[in-house]
């Protein structure tokens, strides 16, 4: 009976704001009506809220969206909860006014998938248009031209009308001219829109004007594929841009996890299989120190990094001072038996991590000022990889000043280059190894903390990336940090501009054959050393 | 305040390590009891899904040995790691069948090793309960699927964001191996006779554990903004999906604009992941840990108490597992003993409660009767349904959108009593044609 009851009753109620426009329902009905129904009742509700105008139900809609409204179950009231105690206090959505508190079971949640989201956005559009505030006009704006509805172009004349401000302006435009092409407007009309999306000059106004040129007037066809050629050219030169941009972020992925190796590989020539390890390590701590931080002072949390960063250093370096005294330092001059230690270390740090932590993955969080991206002249950077290719050639740069201006960097260098020589000459190499493995591996910890922020915390996040590191640092040239950052970058490009043409998979093949006949052409990497260390 | 919880796991999963090292017995003074076999990798990669499902069906031999065992003996769990090393499955299957003589096996993930060990169940005439959801395109006499076919669940996923969506371009992407790739041909092949143009369709495969998404992503967007309104039909696997649903957060993707739908994404993957700018975006499964129902709630309390960890979730796999085993226990009830012959001719039509609310069949293609739930990517990591089937849709083994296998079916009964029976020329394919 209710099933049959509810739509007849939704359109009576319909048609009778069509009849009696001037005595629609009320906001507080409505707004009662909202939980009501399935998602497609409920978003003609959100349309007609939108059309009274009402901006008290911003707030209200704006929680609806985030799924944060909720419905007295007895009362059908329409409410906002926060917790209080073992109860939840209500206040009422469209009022504000303090309903007391109800036991937590007796509000429910009120349901809404993407079309009400959808519905949402375009209403909270509809009804800020006209703010006050500059910003929330251009969200208002934006939230226009996704919708893309003529419906809206009174609306939209009215605020263009009224709008002083430079950067609000445009977007207005553009949901106006959007929504213009998909009427029969007048053929000047018309060409005015094509000319206000071609100015935006990116993909999406390329796909816009594709779309329009389907049932353009014959008249303003020229216009429509002109615009379309000028953005294509200008998309051209960007995808070249925006590959270059790929490949150097992949690149410093590529040299922060290869550093590391660079030194231990490279410098001391261990061939080091549980290197990845030292990654996922660096990566668990960062998890360690967010949960410390959330327990603890969550108002810190977007400084966590901070925190990880010389925590991951401290206990990867301890970890591998503890592996070259404990295994590696017995094994100098036998690679087979070096190689298949620490490949032995890696499998056990990978299970005593899975049973420490679990065997699924773990939440490190991205702070918020790693969150979202940027657009730096048309092509889109993300945060997360702008600060990682900083903090990779940070990275770089520190070490490149330790090994060259640094004691502990000069008695690397002269460990590496001849170790009786430096013997004698009172250094003590033990000391340096265990040093140089200590910083090698302290430097695959930080690796960790970058590359929490990008891919999974699990216990196999370190054999994602040993394969690669030694790539780079063979490709590069082992013993040269240079080599090690020329390598990345070349490796990380190259694959980011094959990527487009052979997908993903056969990118990275065809990587690893380049890299395989340059070895065979030159066995010593792109910058190989020179003189006696060679021999050494 | 987690410390503890970590420390109880850690013990709870060293004891679990050492008894399948050790091959323990979990009731010893039981002079004779039925062997069960769990066969799910607990090192290597695939770990990260298949240690909670080596858990699930240990907490549910436990509880059918608290209700009294079976034909009155106890049950026995023997665990092995197959250590996601997919030859090492063929080798760990045939030690459970010849050394410990199980009476079922119930494992695998990947299909890749459900095709290594499908030989060896063959020959030694065993009994094996596939918990996940594949490809299709196989039905074999001693195996149960009990996880979905494509028709139960990605077929019903894209009628459902063509519906209700009103999606018109699609990007099918996914993971480079064997599940991905039949379900995007069947995939494909049905949006085609839906009438969606070739160039509306872009097909993209990567590497295992792929984690540098930025140039997908962005060609994604770039497909995404011709003008008509795009969907993402996600067969990304494991591993993958954590950076992937990051770049499109980072990116600005959000799902009102173009939604992804997952087919591998579940309540555990979530885990490890801030939902946070993910939520709207869709999965598809037989079963979510948010289904309201008595059975769910009940299940998810015995779990917990199992487990002892109140912040585990529950996933469609372990439904699977509980659907099959529960299967099992009726249909060697029914036959009065485990001989797999027996076994095999009693558990089709075996009717068993799922956890959200209705009854599943096995059916006579060693499929099982399950309904579709389409849940959106919450908050709080958890789905919530937006869209189910009315009824359970019945399990395909051969899809009808590949022409080769429109014109099979499976009958493991008789008459018929083939896994690839062609309807044309009435003849059985035999199993070389798997």
């Amino acid at each position: 009976m209710q099933f049959i009851a509810r739509p007849v009753l939704l359109a009576f109620m319909v048609l009778l704001v069509a009849l009696f426009p001037a005595r629609a329902q009320s906001v507080e009905e409505l707004v009662n009506q909202l939980p009501e129904g399935g998602f497609s009742d409920r978003s003609a509700i959100i349309a007609q809220l939108a059309a009274t105008g009402d901006t008290r139900l911003v707030p209200v809609l704006e929680a609806l969206g985030a799924g944060e409204l909720n419905v007295v179950a007895e009362t059908g009231q329409v409410v906002f909860v926060r917790p209080a105690g073992g109860n939840v206090a209500i206040t009422d959505a469209l009022t504000g006014e303090d309903a007391g508190e109800v036991a937590s079971g007796a509000v429910e949640r009120i349901r809404v998938n993407n079309s009400v989201r959808r519905a949402v956005r375009t209403a909270i559009g509809q009804l800020t248009l006209l703010s006050p505030n500059a910003n929330v006009r251009l969200s208002a704006a934006r939230a226009m031209f996704q919708a893309a509805d003529p419906d809206n172009l009174p609306l939209l004349d009215e605020a263009i009308a009224a709008e002083e401000n430079a950067s609000v302006l445009p977007v207005m435009q553009q949901a106006w001219a959007i929504a213009i092409l998909r009427t029969d407007a007048s053929p000047a009309d018309y060409a005015e829109a094509v000319d206000i999306i071609a100015a935006r000059g990116d993909r999406h106004a390329l796909g816009i004007l594709n779309a329009a040129l389907a049932n353009a007037p014959d008249e303003v066809r020229p216009t429509i594929e002109s615009g379309i050629s000028a953005i294509q050219s200008h998309l051209r030169l960007l995808d070249v841009g925006q590959n270059v941009w790929y490949g150097i972020s992949l690149g410093s992925v590529l040299l922060l996890a290869a550093i590391g190796l660079a030194i231990t590989f490279g410098v001391m020539g261990v061939i080091n299989m549980a290197h990845g390890e030292m990654v996922m390590i660096g990566a668990y701590t960062t998890f360690m120190v967010q949960n410390i931080i959330r327990a603890s002072a969550p108002e810190l949390f977007d400084l966590s990094l901070a925190f990880a960063l010389p925590a991951a250093f401290l206990v990867t370096a301890l970890i591998g001072i503890g592996i070259e005294r404990g295994v590696i330092r017995w094994l100098y001059g036998r690679p087979l038996e070096t190689l298949l230690a620490t490949w032995g270390l890696s499998l056990i740090i990978q299970q005593a991590v899975r049973s420490i932590f679990g065997a699924s993955n773990r939440e490190v969080g991205n702070p918020s000022w790693m969150s979202g991206a940027f657009d730096f002249y048309g092509i889109l950077i993300t945060w997360n990889r702008f600060w990682i290719v900083l903090f990779a050639l940070a990275v770089f740069a520190t070490l490149l000043f330790v090994l060259k201006r640094t004691s502990l960097g000069l008695q690397m260098r002269a460990v590496t280059q001849n170790r009786r020589m430096a013997s004698s000459m009172g250094i003590r190499t033990p000391w340096v190894d265990a040093m140089t493995f200590g910083l090698g591996s302290g430097i695959a910890g930080l690796a960790g903390v970058a590359l929490s922020q990008i891919d999974n915390v699990s216990p196999n996040l370190g054999q994602g990336y040993i394969i690669d590191s030694f790539m780079v640092v063979v490709f590069g040239g082992v013993g040269n940090l240079w080599g090690t950052l020329v390598g990345a970058m070349t490796l990380g490009i190259v694959n980011k501009f094959l990527e487009p043409y052979t997908g993903a998979v056969l990118a990275k093949i065809a990587v690893l054959v380049v890299v395989i006949l340059f070895i065979q052409k030159r066995p010593r990497g792109l910058f190989a050393l020179k003189g006696r260390a060679v021999e050494a | 305040m987690r410390g503890s919880n970590f420390t109880r796991r850690g013990i709870l999963a060293a004891g679990a390590l050492a008894a399948g090292l050790a091959f323990s017995p979990v009731a010893q003074a039981e002079d004779e009891t039925i062997k069960v076999g769990i066969l799910h990798s607990l090192s290597g990669t695939m770990a990260i899904s298949e240690t909670t499902l080596k858990d699930v069906m240990l907490m549910l031999i436990e509880e059918q040995n608290k209700k009294g065992g079976l034909l009155g003996k106890q049950l026995e769990a023997v665990v092995v790691d197959p250590a996601s090393d997919w030859p090492l499955f063929a080798e760990r299957a045939r030690e459970l069948l010849e050394v410990n003589e199980v009476a079922a096996v119930f494992g695998c993930w990947t299909s890749v090793s459900r095709k290594a060990v499908l030989p060896v169940f063959e020959e030694l005439n065993g009994l094996l309960f596939y918990p996940v959801q594949y490809e299709g395109e196989e039905s074999q006499r001693n195996v149960f699927y009990t996880g979905a076919a494509p028709n139960q669940q990605a077929i019903p996923a894209v009628e459902y964001l063509m519906n209700e969506e009103g999606v018109e371009r699609w990007v099918l992407a996914g993971t480079d191996y064997v599940y991905p790739q039949t379900t995007n041909r069947i995939l494909e092949a049905f949006l085609k006779s839906h009438g969606v143009a070739d160039e509306d369709i872009m097909i993209n495969y990567t590497p295992f554990g792929h984690s540098d998404w930025q140039t997908i992503v962005a060609d994604i967007a770039a497909f995404g903004s011709a003008g008509k309104k795009t969907a993402v039909v996600s067969t990304i696997n494991g591993d993958a999906n954590v950076p992937f649903y990051r770049e499109l957060g980072n990116q600005g993707i959000s799902a009102e604009d173009i939604p992804v739908v997952a087919f591998s994404v579940g309540e555990e993957e979530l885990a490890g992941l801030d939902t946070g700018p993910l939520v709207g975006h869709l999965a598809a499964w037989n079963y979510f840990m948010s289904v309201d129902t008595p059975e769910n709630a009940e299940f998810i309390e015995t779990w917990h108490a199992f487990i002892g960890d109140e912040s585990r979730v529950t996933n469609d796999p372990m439904e699977a597992h509980y659907i099959g085993f529960n299967m099992w226990v009726k249909a060697v009830e029914a036959a009065g003993t485990t001989d797999p012959d027996a076994v095999i001719d009693a558990i089709v039509g075996v009717e068993v409660p799922n956890l959200t609310g209705g009854m599943s069949t096995m059916l006579a293609n060693h499929h099982i009767t399950k309904p579709v739930l389409i849940g959106e990517i919450q908050g709080d990591g958890q789905f919530d349904v937006v869209w189910e089937t009315d009824d359970l849709v019945e399990g395909e083994a051969w899809s009808q959108f590949i022409p080769e296998s429109a014109v099979l079916i499976a009958d493991w009964t008789d008459p018929i009593n083939c896994g690839n029976f062609n309807t044309e020329t009435e003849t059985c394919g035999g199993s070389e044609a798997n």
